[in-house]
């Protein structure tokens, strides 16, 4: 973790570095950017978060929240950025992910300065949430974000503690009408640490990687006693929920299944690490012990 | 030298031992360790017997879907082979694959979501896209009176692929990031069906297509030598090319949407079958089929347990053999 943080600094540090040398005279805005490019949909939400959302200038094709996102121009995502574009927005920082080489070795021949992002568990959304303030000049605010965050979700933790924790399966995707295909949170990663301070046990806690492509006979195996389904980017009426969830009957033997635990979560906030997984775990917290979660 | 009746019964015989081995033992084995006392124990409802649940309904139906694709993939490999006379001919040198793939990808692209018969929309989608590719091909052998070129085959095999792929690609650069994860995953191949419909569905449609190919052993071992010589014997050309070509898409489009495109069977298989009986198609064709669904099987075997908890996706271990099987036949075929 530390040396992630590290990379990200000294990575901002020499990208600062190269912009003085450029213009030295811009120095200050510099520190304080006053047009943001994010390709990050988590690090849009944050800045807005951070109550500077009115200087982001361009976002990514996926970025759907907070709403005033959908005004502003979209220039491409993870696989497909497009340079074009950010650099017509005449950009004094670009949100980049730690994998896209290729644009940032352009935004360097373009002196443009850049912020590499990585994610990866929950403690490190409020930490980039601190960076990515510290780096645009809001510190404070994105502190105050930072903070309450983590109070919020060790309220949450301690308010779960004395509860059973029932082992989980989390799915985040699979074949529409069908069983295939199956992708489910793995042992590593936000999704599994919001569920386990939601009060469950991960039932592919020991599998340490973000996601599992679980078959018939792994679902079967682990027998869950609940199931989460996590649902982003549709809409879908109670009745069709229903509908789609009446395929997990074929495996009768899963305790969720014959205990009717299976349940039904709709919302982006689920699948973006940014500011709202504190919601999200509220919601995946409300889903396992409603009794006990206002 | 052996009459063909008793080479034939040999050839069958030691060829459905060997799958019926792969069929038992196959479903014994897997990611977890089940009881087979406890799987056939009556006293326990079904819906509460999690060794049962693993056995019928996760570990039988995935036996028998490799058991279906392996033969029909096989099968395909056979005929395109001769019939292009190119030892390199596979379902995927027809494009077939990739219009199933084609298929697939605009389901999952744009999250089509229906069932016709209790199959999901993306197998239908990717059977579908499977038939569409077999009517350009059948409508490019028909195009041509007397007789289809090999070439005119396969180069349009060969461009329909590539411009399958670059629809799918296409498509991929505006679908979601998440979607182009799925696909990738599908384009793996798995044969994990989790019910026994889809492998119901595709049944009628290999048994269509095994029954066209079991008209067609004796046209091909002349057809592989050549047309004019086959044409020269009484054999009606054209129509044997057609029907074969019927034949071995109907098989693909059944394969490809029951389990994805699982590379290398329609390669593999009839290559080793041939080594072991010759070329005489009246043993080639059984002993692939048979051959094909005990190979997948047994891949499938090792997909299922190698990294136990965790199950590969079964075209992974294909093309881990396939790979270097293929490389290993151009060098023979180049000496």
């Amino acid at each position: 973790m530390k040396r992630i943080v590290a990379c990200v600094l000294i990575v901002g540090f020499c990208a600062c570095r190269a912009r003085e040398a450029a213009v030295a005279s811009r120095e200050a805005a510099a520190t304080s950017p006053r047009r943001i490019v994010s390709l990050i949909p988590a690090v849009s939400e944050m800045i807005y978060a951070m109550g500077a959302g009115d200087r982001l200038v361009g976002v990514s094709n996926y970025d759907r929240f907070p709403p005033e996102v959908r005004q502003l121009p979209k220039v491409g995502g993870l696989i497909d950025p497009n340079v074009e574009r950010i650099l017509e927005l005449r950009p004094d920082l670009v949100m980049v992910y730690a994998t896209q080489k290729e644009l940032i070795e352009r935004l360097e021949r373009a002196k443009v300065p850049y912020y590499v992002y990585q994610h990866r568990a929950l403690p490190d959304i409020t930490e980039t949430i601190r960076s990515v303030g510290a780096r645009i000049g809001s510190t404070d605010p994105a502190n105050t974000v930072a903070s309450r965050m983590e109070q919020s979700l060790a309220a949450i933790r301690a308010s779960m503690a004395s509860l059973p924790h029932p082992s989980t399966l989390l799915v985040f995707g699979r074949d529409p009408g069908s069983l295939r295909s199956v992708y489910a949170s793995g042992g590593y990663g936000f999704l599994h640490d919001m569920l386990e301070i939601a009060g469950g046990t991960n039932v592919f806690g020991d599998v340490k990687q973000q996601s599992v492509q679980a078959t018939t006979e792994m679902l079967l195996a682990r027998k869950p006693d609940e199931i989460i389904e996590l649902r982003y980017g549709e809409r879908m009426t109670a009745e069709q929920a229903a509908q789609d969830l009446r395929v997990w009957n074929t495996l009768a033997s899963i305790p969720a299944v014959k205990n009717h635990r299976v349940h039904l979560l709709v919302g982006d906030e689920f699948v973006v690490p940014g500011p709202r997984v504190v919601d999200a775990t509220r919601a995946l917290a409300h889903t396992l012990h409603q009794e006990a979660v206002q | 030298m052996p009459s063909i009746r008793r080479r034939l019964f040999v050839t069958v015989a030691a060829a459905s031992l060997l799958l019926a081995a792969a069929l038992v033992i196959a479903p014994l084995v897997g990611s977890t360790s089940i009881s087979m006392s406890r799987v056939f124990d009556r006293s326990t409802p079904f819906a509460d017997n999690t060794d049962a649940q693993i056995f019928f309904i996760a570990r039988l139906p995935r036996v028998l879907a490799a058991a279906l694709v392996g033969a029909s993939l096989a099968a395909a490999g056979v005929v395109l082979q001769a019939l292009l006379r190119n030892p390199l001919a596979t379902s995927d040198t027809l494009g077939v694959a990739s219009g199933a793939a084609l298929g697939a990808m605009i389901a999952i692209t744009f999250h089509l979501d229906f069932r016709v018969a209790g199959i999901s929309s993306i197998p239908l989608a990717s059977f579908i896209g499977s038939v569409a590719a077999l009517g350009v091909i059948y409508a490019l052998s028909s195009a041509r009176r007397r007789g289809l070129s090999t070439t005119v085959l396969l180069l349009g095999g060969v461009t329909m692929q590539a411009f399958f792929s670059a629809v799918i690609l296409f498509l991929q650069y505006w679908a979601d990031f998440t979607d182009t994860g799925r696909t990738l995953r599908w384009l793996m191949g798995t044969l994990d069906v989790g019910s026994y419909a889809p492998i119901v569905a595709v049944l009628p449609v290999v048994a269509a297509a095994f029954g066209i190919l079991a008209t067609l052993p004796r046209p091909l071992d002349l057809i592989s030598l050549g047309s004019e010589a086959a044409a020269a014997r009484g054999v009606d050309v054209v129509r044997a090319e057609r029907l074969a070509l019927v034949s071995a898409s109907l098989s693909t489009a059944a394969a490809v949407s029951l389990a994805g495109p699982v590379g290398f069977i329609g390669l593999i298989v009839p290559h080793l079958v041939r080594l072991i009986v010759g070329s005489d198609h009246r043993l080639v064709i059984p002993a692939s089929m048979l051959g094909g669904a005990a190979f997948l099987i047994a891949c499938d075997l090792v997909a299922r347990t190698a990294f136990a908890p965790l199950e590969l996706p079964v075209g992974i271990v294909t093309a881990l053999i396939g790979g270097p099987f293929f490389l290993w036949l151009l060098l023979r075929a180049a000496r």
